[in-house]
């Protein structure tokens, strides 16, 4: 290996580097500068202000909405991986090779869909008078008010991580010894008992990584809360969207998505441990 | 498959399983098929009855036109530019072991895990600090920010295939290093390189959060239908999405194409990707 730093080098690695510092790096960092700044005669200077912290962090809306997006993240982790599991593990386990390539394929398609138009396409069915209300009525019950509620938010996640979290359980269910399901079976362990005590730990790590992006993807996602859940109250995306949208109170919305990007690098740090964490016995 | 000890009755419970997820994923895709001809203003059951008439509503709508062009355009350049950024990392990655490569893969793969609207309102926030929001130039940064990633993850699985020593061969042989990218490592990769062409571009096209925070005046057509969404023309999203849809499944079946035929290509090495010469 060449030790030297030639132009050759340098032309394949350096674009990235700079782009990224540019404009991936430099924002993030101006960010947390502009959380300091003030606003003076609708313009924003630049200032070292330690009021938008103070005033952000002491109000009970900021709290009330950093609780619910906290529950709902966390409701929408556990309950899509709950949700995601037989499905990643029917397709590991009881499907032969060529279904499953076909399985993969169409779970990497709803990345590539409109999130908005899927968005908007579930409002469709979960309005009052939508098509699941409509079909409740024929068989004479209903109509049940889906929309603008936690229900809704939830489906909206659902939508956002459920082919994600499959994939991701997929990828670590599928690198299984299967000879440790097979002993297991020897040894006269029940089917359920196979799942949760040699499956499921083997897999360990990838289901909670799969289940913290979930929490990620939800964590800063404003569509659901706001079209399916009715955004009202609101959840901190939302807050930012409000914030920055509706003035140039951008320093307080700084002061939320950078709470937030603590939040998520607590959260990460916890879930990477607890997913590395030597099983104790 | 393990085929020993098998329950039928489980087994067929996880197929229907699979399938039930299946159609919750793809519900509101067809949903939105279904309605983009359907004549009601409000959707809903029982259908209206078969109509064109948002299809002739959104090809006469000016701003759809103009927010279709920014689309392409910025899809088009962030594809370009986010590709020859990601194979000149992934190439960087394969290649060198340096001081500070994991804050130099950090920094190439950490995007995607951002929440967009944090990404967006520091991107609003910094673009416009240096004079550069409000403009098609600044969507296509964001995007390239946010696509490069994938294209890199795609380079890099591509060249993780290739045998270490086929570089050093060339060199060997006489050949330049920059002959020996040209004719032995792009040639390799050139699956990849397309694949990740065509999937950063259907990231790009499906955007919505940063474009938002960034375009000012130039939305893009994912942000006209945020708006469509706040706004009282909403039967029109479903015509947009059929066509993004179908535009990016094009893109996507493609790109699969490409990355399928490396699996019947013979393979030149299966060595561990780490090994550098």
């Amino acid at each position: 290996m060449r030790k030297s730093i030639t132009l050759y080098g340098l032309t394949f690695s350096l674009p990235m580097l700079v782009w990224q510092v540019m404009f991936f790096l430099a924002p993030l960092v101006f960010l947390t500068a502009l959380s300091f700044w003030t606003v003076r005669n609708f313009r924003v200077e630049p200032d070292f202000n330690p009021g938008n912290w103070t005033k952000m962090l002491s109000r009970g809306v900021f709290w009330d909405a950093y609780v619910r997006t906290l529950l709902l993240s966390t409701a929408a982790a556990v309950v899509t991986s709950a949700l995601a599991f037989p499905c990643a593990y029917g397709i590991a386990f009881k499907l032969s090779e060529t279904p499953r390539r076909w399985a993969v394929f169409l779970m990497v398609i709803p990345f590539f869909t409109s999130y908005l138009v899927r968005v908007y396409s579930w409002q469709i069915f979960l309005s009052d008078n939508g098509i699941i209300n409509a079909l409740l009525a024929k068989i004479g019950i209903g109509p049940f008010g889906m929309l603008n509620s936690v229900f809704g938010i939830m489906v909206g996640y659902l939508t956002l991580s459920f082919p994600l979290v499959v994939l991701l359980q997929l990828f670590s269910l599928m690198f299984i010894d299967r000879t440790l399901i097979e002993a297991a079976h020897n040894l006269r362990c029940s089917r359920l008992r196979t799942v949760f005590e040699v499956v499921v730990p083997a897999a360990k790590v990838g289901l909670v990584i799969a289940a913290l992006f979930c929490f990620i993807l939800t964590f800063g996602d404003f569509v659901s809360p706001l079209y399916l859940g009715g955004g009202d109250p609101p959840t901190l995306s939302i807050l930012i969207t409000d914030t920055t949208k509706s003035g140039q109170q951008w320093p307080r919305a700084a002061v939320i998505a950078l709470t937030m990007i603590a939040t998520l690098l607590a959260v990460a740090f916890a879930a990477v441990t607890y997913a590395y964490r030597e099983r104790g016995r | 498959m393990n085929d020993f000890n098998r329950n039928p009755l489980i087994d067929l419970a996880l197929r229907l399983y699979i399938v039930l997820a299946f159609a919750f994923i793809f519900a509101p895709i067809a949903a939105s098929f279904v309605f983009s001809l359907n004549v009601d203003r409000f959707p809903s059951l029982p259908l209206g009855g078969f109509s064109t008439v948002w299809y002739e509503a959104v090809y006469a709508d000016p701003l759809v036109w103009e927010g279709l062009r920014n689309t392409l355009v910025v899809g088009a350049v962030v594809s370009v530019l986010a590709t020859a950024l990601g194979f000149g990392a992934a190439y960087t990655d394969f290649r060198y072991k340096f001081f500070g490569k994991p804050f130099y893969l950090a920094l190439a793969l950490l995007p995607p895990t951002i929440p967009v609207v944090i990404l967006g309102l520091a991107m609003l926030a910094f673009l416009s600090n240096v004079s550069l929001s409000g403009e098609v130039h600044s969507v296509i940064i964001a995007h390239v920010v946010m696509c490069a990633p994938f294209a890199m993850a795609i380079c890099r699985l591509r060249l993780s295939q290739m045998d270490p020593s086929l570089e050093a061969a060339a060199w060997n042989l006489g050949a330049s290093e920059w002959m020996a990218m040209r004719h032995v490592i792009v040639p390799f990769c050139r699956p990849a390189i397309f694949a990740a062409l065509f999937i950063t571009m259907a990231v790009s096209f499906d955007e919505f959060a940063v474009s938002w925070f960034v375009s000012g005046l130039h939305e893009t057509l994912p942000v006209k239908v945020l708006g469509f969404l706040q706004g009282q023309v909403r039967p029109r999203i479903n015509v947009i999405g059929t066509f993004v849809f179908l535009a990016s499944i094009t893109l996507v079946i493609f790109a699969q194409i490409l990355l399928m035929k490396r699996s019947s290509l013979p393979k030149a090495g299966s060595n561990a990707p780490e090994l550098v010469p």
